[in-house]
Parts: structure tokens; C-alpha cells; sequence
């Protein structure tokens, strides 16, 4: 057999980046979550809250475990599959990296064992406070990894010199042209994805009478966070087509499925484009729209796909699709956080069922938006692994093929079997809902209590026992 | 300048890879020694003493990694490409264990999978580490290429010899080894009684496995028999073999005489001494036989930078670190859990 290493190269680093992807941002907007419930807890005493936290808390254990082994493969990937890469870019790119290692990283990982073991060991403002410094460590890490990942959309700050990137001001390589656009995009990104499985959780408990309390609170915080990031999250997104537009006009064409640039910009519902014959089939367009959108002028051009030679356009068909999949994710997005808010306004969210129902069902929606936004930056990148420095094809490392093959197969077989199981756990604890058990501990004042986690789980017990089961 | 740094990035480097092999040593330890537990309630306890470190002593092999591509880029991309196989496995293998500290809690009672999986994995990572250490101090083929400078230019399989075959049961024994002496400081009951039996056997397989590749290196590669054995380093060198005897003797009389936090620390010297007879033999070679730190080295404005992030971090790491292991202090008794 003849296989195409480089292609199997691209596959493997898609493959296990795409696995990794969803943990992460799923950990930076739960650990969020729970630190937000932890501090309304702390400010207000109310014990949902507290039985909240501890719920996602648990979801977030093996959301994060799962984010965590996957990258720590993506970290030696980068040297095993990406040699070239690695020393072409690695002036620049790694220390970014490293830093992100060094100031989120260990932050995590370290406050996350406060964080899940403490809740009846330390003072009750300490575990809050691990709680806040996770979530915080979470979004330093995507600062650092959005920074090195603009880097190679838009590079800046640096000179080539014998074939290899040599750094020249940090500021400009860490604050390069894309990066406060795609940090904001991706962070959004990751706080709405969360917001919406909390919002199908808690849906799904009210559908079947359990949990009356936690789920209302679940849902009334999902839709009031939905009905105003998502739309937040169209404008930061329409931002960042701009930027895009600006330093890569070749994949906003290949967005837009756009080849004659002497013609104005059709806003494509549905196409497929032809690469062979440069134009799209069945096209179903709203005329000038997209031209209207990314240049602000009824009569605005942008370069088409034909303006640039054949090996410098980026694949179009994985562009385009992806592209419509996020955006129409979006919008039902929109619709989903409006169409809550106005129901809760209105005081017949709890009676509205068809919603209710609906949303029970969108938990997954976000995540593929995230996956199909990210299809759309990387492969619109193509050819380049690092834009105009370094070709994909010449970013690999002299491994034999078969070490490629055999190195593929076991991703994935390994990550299909990990985390599915992972991902059904995850809904299995969800199953089981919020343990109603559970007492919250005195808030405050308990920095001086002798620490003894037997005390506190035989009082746990002891509390725990009598109570009906509520809900 | 252009000749301190990437000294002082060895360093760092150095105590990266020191730090990861002493606190995720003694975790996969605990892992290795799964196997052996009676029951569940001794498994859970002995996962118990590691749950709330083992992300953080984890990440410390995410810095090795990212550190040799931060300070030492062409060193990194010839290691991986030639060591490929090694690594993706050791990955693969920490996915496993790494998964079954929190799929194990959920999946109660039905333990077994993830009992086999940590297991497993933990003994496989700790392989695979010892084959990597083994394929890196063996030699690496490298050769230059015109206009891209060296590139690893072996076989897939270079890395599989009797000698790195040792190495990597040489480290299964010796994490074991820290494992034991973490679970005899960490529990009670039977598991600490189990471990104190364990330990002694375990640090004299280590040492024997510790003297084979000290014998073996020198013979094999005259360039570490020249670094030994020649005047006047054989002066200076005598001692550290004889040192690393004596803190295994004290390890032993420690467990003998039922000490608890005596028999931890010194197995982790006995390491750190291995440590520091390997890089004596392979300095000044990152890559040996050619590459060396000044060969491999990061531009200087990338070691300067990323190297101010490290003087500032290092401290904070170190301090909340310590303060962890400070909250989580004291035994975990049987019977007793954070879950």
C-alpha cells in the first residue's frame, strides 16, 4: 500500500487535536461555572449553590483528566510528527508554549487537587479561592496557546533568517495581529459551549421532575448567559473575519466559496464548490451580501480564489462547509438564549415544554461549532503550517511511514475507546444529578477548624442520612 | 552570554526532568505496585495518596518536553523523530492511568477495567521512560543534511536494544521502588506493612540494575570509560558510586528499623545520584554522540525570554506545590479517602 505519510501526518495531528479541543474548552467554561457558583455561595450561603458546584465540580474532574493526557501528546507530538516545525519555528512558537506551561499549567493541575479533594479539608475561602485560580489558570493557558496558534495564522515581531524564525520583539509575536480577535472568539466560545450543556442538563431534569430547584437555577444562569454572549460571540466573530480578511484573504474566499474577484461577494446558503472548474455547483446565493458584510460597501470586492495560483489556496470544500455549520450553529444559538430570556421575562419558561424540550437536546451543538471554526482557521491556513514561513509539506519529521500508520491506528483506537467511555461517564454522573445530600460547610469563619476530613464525612453521613432524597 | 545559556538551560532542563522523575516516579510507583494490593479498599487507599498530586507532578513532564523545544529546539527535533515510537507509546500509556484516577471513582463498583488500566499503564509509561533514557544514552544516529543542518537519520527501531531493555526495567523497579517508600510514609495497616516488605527487595533489584548500566556504559562507549576512568576525573568521580552504596544502606537500616520518612527521601537521593552518573557520562552531549547543548541551543533572545519566565515561575511552582503536599499532609488511613 501506498500511503501519503504527509497526509497521514496531518491526520494524526488533526485527529488528536480534535479530541483535545473539546475537553479544554469544555474545562476553561465549567471551571468557570463552578468558580461563579462557588462565589454566589460564598456571598449569598444559599446551599444550591454549594450542591451545584460540587455537582459540576465532579463533571469537571474528568472533563479536565481527559484534557489533560490528551495534551500532553499534543506537546510531544509537535517533535515526533513536526521535527521541522519544531526547529523552524521553535524560537518563536515554544516559548510561548513554555509559558503556558509555566504560569497555567502547573496552576492548574496543582490547585486542581485543592480544588477536588479539599472541599471538607481546608477553610472553606481557601477551596473557593482554588476554585477562582483554576478557572483563572484555564484562561491563561488559552491565552498563551491562542497567542502561539495566531502566530501562525499572522506572524509578527520576527525575522527569517537561513531558512529559520528568529525572534525580534515578544510583544508583537505574542500580540500579533489575529490573536486578540481569535482569543476572544475561542474563549467566548468555550463559556457559551458550557453555558448551553448547562442549560440541556438542567432542561433535562425539569423534563423529568428532578432536582425542581438546582435545574431552575441551572437553566435561568444558561439562558441568561446564552442571550447574551451568543449574540456577543456573532459580533467578536464578524471581527475576526475581518482580521482574517485583512492577513489572509485566501481563506475568507475559500469561507465565502468566492473565485471571481471582479464580481461582487454572494452570500452562499448552499453550494459546492468545484475546485476543478473554479466555481460552485447548485449554488443557492443572496447577491452582494457577503460583500455588504465584509467590506461595509454595497459594491464591495474582495479577491477571489482565482486570484491567487493554485498552490496557494487552501483546501475550499472542508472551508466552506465548516464555516456553514458554525455559523448556523450560531444563529440557532441566538435564537435558543433569546427565545429563553423572552420566555422567562414573559414567566412561562418553567410551563413551555416544546422549549424546554428542545433544549435538552442542544448540548452537543457548541462543541461542533468549535470543532467546525477550527476546521475553518487550520485548513483555510493551507498550504501553510506557518503563514508564508514554512509549508506543511515541508514541516515533517523523517520518521518511516510505517511508524506513521502504526502511531494513527493506536490514536485512535485509544482515544475512541478512552473517551467515549469518558464522555459516558460524564453522562452517567450527569444521570445521577446533584448529590441532594450533601451539606455545605459553615461559609467563612472556619479558617481555624482543625482539619479533619473523617469529621466532616461522618458528620456528612450523619446529616446526610435522615433527609428524603429531595427532588 | 551565548555560552552560559545554554548551560543554564541544561540546568533547568535538568531539574525539570529530575523534579517529574521523583514526583510522578513515586505515583506511577504506586501504579506498579497496584498489582500486588489485596482488596479494593487497599486499592483505593494507596490511589488515595496520590489523587490530589498527581496532575501536578504530571505537568512536570509537559515542562521536560516543552523546555528541550523552548531552550534546545534541534535537539528536541531530532529525539522525538528517533525515540517516536518510545514516546507515543509512553503517551498512550499515561492516557490510560491518567483517565483511571477519575473513571475508576465513577464507575463504581465496577472497578476492575480501570484497576488493570492504571496498572498497566503506569508499568508501561515507566518502560517506555527507561527505553527512551536508554535510546538516548546509547546514540542517535544523526547526519547533516544539505541546507536543514542534522536530522536524525536512523530506523524506526534504533532505539530497541538489550541495553535500553535494561534501562526501562531499571526504571520500572526503581519508581517502584519510590512507590513503596511513598506508600510506607503515606498509609498504615496492611498496605505500609505490605510496602516495607516490598522495599527492600526492590532497592536491591535497583541497585543491581543501577550497577549493570554503570558497568555496561563504560564498556560499551569509550567515550564514558574515558570520562570515568581517565586522570584526573577518576579522582573527583570515586566517590559518587561509593556515596549512592552508602544512601542504600541507610535506606535499608531505615526500613529495618521502621523509619517512615527516612527511606522516602533517601530513595529519592539514590535516584538523584543515578541522575547525576548519567549526565556525567553524557555531558557535553544532549544528543550524544554529537550534539551537543551549545549545538542544540534555542536563539539566545528565546533562552533569554522563556528563561525570565522560569526564574519567576520556578519559585511560585515550588511554593504552591509545597503547599499542597502541606494540606494533604499525613497519613491516609485505611478506609479513609478525599472521594
Amino acid at each position: 500500500m501506498d500511503f501519503d505519510p504527509n497526509l497521514i501526518a496531518r491526520l494524526q495531528f488533526a485527529f488528536t487535536v480534535s479530541f483535545h479541543i473539546v475537553f479544554p474548552a469544555f474545562s476553561i467554561g465549567i471551571s468557570a461555572y463552578v468558580a461563579t457558583l462557588l462565589l454566589i455561595w460564598a456571598k449569598t450561603g444559599a446551599d444550591r449553590f454549594h450542591r451545584l458546584a460540587r455537582f459540576w465540580t465532579k463533571i469537571f474532574a474528568v472533563s479536565f483528566a481527559m484534557g489533560v493526557v490528551s495534551g500532553i501528546v499534543l506537546s510531544y507530538q509537535f517533535g515526533t510528527n513536526w521535527s521541522r516545525y519544531s526547529e523552524v519555528v521553535g524560537n518563536v512558537v515554544a516559548p510561548l508554549i513554555g509559558y503556558e506551561v509555566l504560569t497555567a499549567f502547573f496552576l492548574e493541575a496543582t490547585f486542581l487537587g485543592i480544588m477536588l479533594f479539599g472541599w471538607d479539608r481546608v477553610p472553606a475561602w481557601l477551596h473557593v479561592l482554588s476554585a477562582c485560580i483554576v478557572a483563572t489558570g484555564t484562561a491563561i493557558s488559552g491565552f498563551w496557546i491562542l497567542s502561539a496558534n495566531s502566530w501562525m495564522h499572522t506572524p509578527a515581531g520576527f525575522e527569517v533568517r537561513d531558512g529559520v524564525a528568529y525572534p525580534l520583539d515578544w510583544l508583537q509575536i505574542i500580540f500579533n495581529p489575529s490573536f486578540p480577535y481569535r482569543f476572544a472568539h475561542m474563549m467566548t466560545a468555550a463559556y457559551l459551549t458550557t453555558a448551553v450543556v448547562v442549560l440541556s442538563v438542567g432542561c433535562r431534569y425539569l423534563l423529568a421532575n428532578r432536582f425542581g430547584e438546582d435545574a431552575r437555577t441551572m437553566v435561568r444562569m444558561a439562558v441568561g448567559m446564552i442571550a447574551i454572549v451568543a449574540p456577543l460571540q456573532l459580533i467578536i466573530g464578524d471581527q475576526h473575519g475581518l482580521n482574517t480578511l485583512h492577513h489572509q484573504p485566501a481563506k475568507v474566499a475559500a469561507m465565502e466559496g468566492h473565485w471571481n474577484g471582479d464580481e461582487p461577494v454572494a452570500l452562499s446558503l448552499f453550494a459546492i464548490p468545484n475546485p476543478e472548474a473554479e466555481r460552485n455547483d447548485y449554488d443557492i446565493a443572496l447577491p452582494r451580501v457577503s460583500g455588504l458584510i465584509l467590506t461595509h460597501e454595497w459594491d464591495g470586492r474582495i479577491k477571489g480564489l482565482r486570484d491567487f495560483p493554485r498552490d496557494q489556496r487552501p483546501p475550499v470544500l472542508p472551508v466552506f462547509f465548516a464555516f456553514r455549520i458554525m455559523v448556523a450553529i450560531g444563529m440557532l444559538l441566538i435564537a435558543t438564549g433569546l427565545a429563553g430570556a423572552w420566555l422567562w421575562w414573559r414567566g412561562t419558561l418553567w410551563e413551555t415544554r416544546w422549549y424546554l424540550k428542545a433544549a435538552s437536546y442542544v448540548w452537543p451543538l457548541g462543541f461542533i461549532a468549535i470543532l467546525s471554526g477550527w476546521v475553518v482557521t487550520e485548513v483555510g491556513r493551507q498550504p501553510w503550517v506557518a503563514w508564508g514561513i514554512l509549508r506543511t509539506a515541508d514541516a515533517m519529521s523523517p520518521v518511516s511511514t510505517g511508524s506513521l500508520v502504526i502511531s494513527l491506528t493506536l490514536f485512535v483506537l485509544v482515544y475512541c475507546c478512552v473517551f467515549s467511555v469518558g464522555v459516558y461517564y460524564i453522562n452517567r454522573l450527569i444521570n445521577r444529578g446533584p448529590d441532594p445530600a450533601i451539606i455545605a460547610p459553615p461559609r467563612g469563619g472556619a479558617a481555624n477548624r482543625p482539619l479533619s476530613a473523617a469529621q466532616d464525612a461522618t458528620r456528612g453521613a450523619i446529616a446526610g442520612g435522615p433527609e428524603p432524597a429531595a427532588g | 552570554m551565548e555560552w552560559y545559556l545554554p548551560l543554564a538551560w541544561g540546568w533547568i532542563i535538568a531539574a525539570a526532568v529530575a523534579m517529574y522523575v521523583i514526583l510522578d516516579g513515586f505515583d506511577l510507583g504506586i501504579g506498579i505496585l497496584f498489582p500486588f494490593a489485596k482488596d479494593e479498599h487497599e486499592r483505593d487507599q494507596m490511589m488515595n495518596t496520590v489523587a490530589p498530586f498527581w496532575d501536578g507532578n504530571e505537568t512536570w513532564l509537559v515542562l521536560g518536553g516543552g523546555g528541550l523545544w523552548v531552550a534546545f529546539p534541534k535537539a528536541y527535533a531530532i529525539v522525538m523523530p528517533a525515540l517516536y515510537l518510545p514516546v507515543i507509546v509512553m503517551l498512550l500509556a499515561l492516557i490510560f492511568r491518567g483517565v483511571s484516577f477519575e473513571f475508576r471513582w465513577v464507575a463504581k463498583p465496577n472497578k476492575s477495567v480501570w484497576n488493570i488500566t492504571f496498572a498497566g499503564g503506569s508499568i508501561l509509561a515507566a518502560f517506555c521512560q527507561g527505553l527512551i533514557l536508554g535510546g538516548l544514552i546509547q546514540g542517535i544516529d544523526v547526519q547533516t543534511q544539505p541546507n536543514i543542518g542534522p536530522q536524525f537519520a536512523g530506523g524506526a527501531f534504533d532505539w530497541a536494544t538489550p541495553f535500553s531493555l535494561l534501562c526501562g526495567v531499571g526504571v520500572v523497579l526503581g519508581y517502584a521502588l519510590l512507590g513503596a517508600t511513598w506508600l510506607n510514609m503515606k498509609t498504615d495497616e496492611e498496605v505500609a506493612r505490605r510496602s516495607r516488605r516490598q522495599a527492600p527487595a526492590l532497592l536491591a533489584a535497583v541497585l543491581v540494575a543501577m550497577g549493570l548500566v554503570s558497568l555496561w556504559t563504560p564498556l560499551a562507549i569509550d567515550r564514558i570509560w574515558d570520562r570515568w576512568f581517565s586522570l584526573p576525573n577518576f579522582l573527583f568521580l570515586w566517590p559518587i558510586p561509593l556515596i549512592a552504596l552508602g544512601v542504600a544502606y541507610l535506606v535499608w537500616r531505615g526500613l529495618e528499623n521502621g523509619r517512615e520518612i527516612g527511606p522516602f527521601f533517601g530513595s529519592i537521593v539514590l535516584f538523584l545520584l543515578g541522575f547525576l552518573g548519567l549526565a556525567i557520562s553524557t555531558f557535553p552531549y544532549l544528543v550524544p554522540p554529537h550534539i551537543t547543548f551549545w549545538d542544540a541551543a534555542a536563539a539566545p533572545a528565546s533562552q533569554i525570554f522563556a528563561g525570565i519566565g522560569v526564574a519567576i515561575m520556578f519559585p511560585i511552582i515550588i511554593g504552591y506545590t509545597v503547599l499542597v503536599y502541606w494540606l494533604f499532609r499525613g497519613k491516609v488511613r485505611a478506609g479513609e479517602g478525599y472521594h
